[in-house]
């Protein structure tokens, strides 16, 4: 039967068909669908297939590898800067290898709709050099991530498959097929593999630089790279991903007059790369991110400028495709009309009514008209919105957990007050070490948990912190004084300024926890979490 | 003659676009046609400008997004984001929108402004479907009026929306179901007039 799924829904059924045993993942904007699909999923339930939320995207790649380690088939699933916190086992657990099949699902973020940056996960899987998959639309969503499986139980190695917004997030009709039985335990064989001593892990890498040919060939059979004739060799196109799609948008059913190859497996293939540039005059390169596949292909000198796409200028080299720049690209006759009547405002993001981060950025402003030099170091969630008006309370927002520690080193370097503010959630996936820091040095800053007990911007998960803020902070180390706990309400706005600027007084570390749940927490979780707000912290 | 439409659902997050566009895919997947349906989620949910694309074909669908200039309908719930989509709208597209302004920015722009600039395109219709919702007894069912003002533009029939709204409806019983097949009837009885 064909269902109607979003591009990370269809991603998520085809885990399950493949025979996934464990998902593990913190949620980011576009990724987080895939998770709580097979967490709602009731085959998943009945299938005991483990989802539930990690505490940062490093802990569940380790889990993950785990469970692959126990020879069961697990999925690793983040946004592309959640990639960057998992680093570290990505690139280590290429040279171990795999035991059970490990799939590593990254969502990137062209233009930025929900994003600090638009990082191309593809250099990371070449990075690795491990095989990337990326599929056009949302069946293939499902057929590459049930292939995934089997390429990676195949190679031993993890295998990424990247996704892009305008995929994550838009539905369409998919057919899904067979499900797969789940493994069940069966330790390596090798048991030096996971042992990645210098000794065991040189030879590890030799066998990964020594597979690089079997997953070229791999590539060049692969269904998933199609390669389609055309009788205007004017032009050669290589299309990845979604880019094939608005390809194809530009020409009535589908007929595109050039040679098209679509590339949906890499390493690139190379034999009709090869076939491309023998017979076509130029090979216009549409890749939605950065130009992964132009660079790799074009000539360093840029003398001979065969290869157009994002470098050439032919594709604007920031933000994601559409078939309207793609049909610019193509030469044809169209206007972008960017032009909107003047009547058109901006209409940005913004907290919701009867947020407790409102409150607490009244505090904030308010102090800030006290002290000139006040600084405040924002992070990433919901409370990234004090960085905009009304607000304009947070003077830097770069990635998860750097408030604590930019506001260490500006400390060490005199400024005064240096404030961080951050999320429950944030706090706990990477602010946690960052305090440690700064209870060691006794450095001067006050920390702000604002915490709503929620992972709230991506649509009020379960946080890790709830209930347990307090005595993390004093597990810490954090001096029982310099510890406070208020209610960002407008009725405390007072009391709240006076306790924020006492903290700020003391020459050391101090936390506050400004603590009112999510307005978009279920009435029932929010009655639960009254049994451990408000408690007294001695 | 293919079946083949481009609708743009636009407002501001929260205002239930993505139930106008549940709809529209369940009656469209219910006569077995091809659907493409994008939709915002993450940052701009939180109050900000958010839009969904909707296709529909009995023909392949390509990209995911509608290219500019190929919109047969904006539907919007909010009067200014119906504005922001302009670029799509096909000429002699229709414009639909409730007139009622969603004013969470400083210096909206006057009404009569936004309302004159919408009145300068010849296909539009700009009705308070907040108040019809209302007057029906249901004024979360704003949506639901401007779909059924649109309907008669969109190649599914009567039956397939009705059904769709039961569908979705379902779990909420059946006053609710009943509630909204009543909009969606209101929307329809009253573009018809303004476009007669």
């Amino acid at each position: 039967m064909k269902k109607l799924l979003l591009g990370n829904e269809a991603l998520a059924q085809g885990a399950i068909d493949a025979g996934l045993s464990g998902v593990y993942a913190y949620p980011g904007t576009p990724s987080t669908e895939i998770t709580e699909y097979i967490q709602k999923s009731k085959i998943a339930q009945e299938l005991n297939i483990h989802a539930s939320w990690s505490v940062n995207e490093k802990t569940a790649m380790e889990a993950a590898l785990g469970m692959s380690y126990a020879g069961k088939k697990s999925m690793v699933v983040m946004k592309h800067v959640g990639l960057n916190v998992a680093a570290d086992v990505f690139m280590n657990m290429s040279v171990s290898g795999i035991n059970g099949g490990l799939v590593v699902v990254v969502a990137d973020d062209p233009s930025m709709h929900s994003s600090q940056n638009e990082q191309d996960s593809r250099y990371y899987g070449k990075f690795a050099m491990i095989p990337i998959l990326e599929p056009s639309n949302q069946q293939e969503c499902y057929d590459i991530t049930k292939y995934a499986f089997e390429l990676s139980e195949n190679l031993g190695l993890p295998v990424l498959i990247r996704l892009v917004t305008r995929l994550s997030h838009s539905r369409a009709g998919v057919v899904t097929g067979q499900r797969i039985a789940q493994n069940t335990v069966n330790l390596p064989k090798i048991e030096t593999q996971f042992q990645l001593i210098p000794i065991h892990a040189r030879d590890r890498y030799k066998h990964l630089v020594d597979i690089q040919p079997d997953m070229l060939e791999i590539s060049e059979n692969s269904d998933f790279n199609k390669f389609h004739e055309g009788t205007n060799k004017t032009i050669g196109i290589i299309a990845s991903g979604i880019a094939y799609n608005y390809l194809m948008e530009n020409f009535e059913d589908g007929n595109c007059p050039y040679p098209v190859l679509k590339i949906s497996q890499y390493p690139l293939p190379k034999e009709p790369i090869k076939e491309l540039f023998d017979t076509c005059e130029k090979i216009l390169v549409l890749e939605d991110g950065y130009p992964f596949i132009e660079e790799a292909i074009s000539d360093f000198l840029g003398e001979n400028r065969k290869v157009i796409g994002r470098l050439s200028g032919d594709i604007p080299r920031v933000g994601e495709l559409n078939p309207d720049n793609i049909a610019n690209a193509l030469g044809f006759d169209i206007v972008i009309n960017d032009n909107l009547p003047k009547v058109v405002l901006g209409r940005p993001p913004q907290l919701c009514v009867g947020c407790g981060h409102n409150d607490l950025f009244n505090a904030i402003n308010v102090l800030k008209n006290e002290s000139a030099t006040q600084q405040v170091f924002g992070d990433i969630g919901c409370s990234a919105l004090g960085v905009l008006s009304p607000y304009e309370s947070i003077n830097t927002l770069i990635e998860m957990g750097s408030s604590i520690t930019m506001a260490i080193g500006a400390s060490n370097a005199g400024i005064h007050p240096a404030i961080a503010v951050i999320g429950d959630s944030t706090f706990t996936h990477s602010g946690m070490t960052g305090l440690l820091d700064a209870i060691i040095e006794k450095t001067s800053i006050t920390v702000i948990i604002s915490d709503n007990s929620a992972i709230a911007m991506t649509g009020a998960q379960d946080s890790a912190a709830s209930g347990r803020l307090i005595s993390i902070c004093k597990g810490l180390g954090i001096e029982e004084d310099h510890l406070k706990v208020i209610t960002p309400l407008h009725k405390n706005l007072q009391e709240n300024i006076d306790i924020i600027r006492d903290e700020i007084n003391y020459k050391g570390v101090s936390v506050v926890i400004a603590q009112r749940p999510c307005v978009q927490l279920p009435k029932e979780k929010k009655d639960k979490l009254k049994e451990y707000t408000n408690v007294s912290i001695n | 003659m293919y079946t083949k439409i481009n609708i743009i659902l636009a407002g501001v997050g929260g205002q239930g676009i993505l139930t106008i566009a549940a709809i529209l895919d369940t009656a469209a997947l219910d006569n077995n046609l091809n659907i493409k349906q994008s939709e915002v989620h993450g940052m701009s949910q939180r109050g900000g400008a958010v839009q969904s694309h909707v296709r529909i074909s009995d023909q392949p669908i390509y990209s995911d997004l509608i290219p500019q200039g190929k919109a047969d309908i904006i539907i919007s719930v909010e009067p200014m984001e119906l504005l922001r989509y302009l670029p799509f709208l096909k000429k002699d597209g229709y414009l639909i929108t409730d007139s009622n302004p969603f004013e969470n920015i400083k210096n909206y722009p006057e009404l009569e402004t936004l309302y004159n600039e919408i009145k300068s395109h010849k296909n539009h219709i700009l009705i308070d479907a907040m108040k019809i919702a209302k007057d029906l007894g249901n004024s979360k069912a704003t949506n639901i009026v401007l779909l059924g003002a649109a309907s008669s533009l969109i190649p599914l029939s009567d039956e397939s929306f009705q059904k769709a709204i039961a569908t979705l409806f379902e779990r909420k019983g059946e006053r609710i179901v009943a509630k909204n097949l009543e909009a969606f009837l209101k929307g329809k009885e009253i573009a018809a007039e303004l476009v007669s």
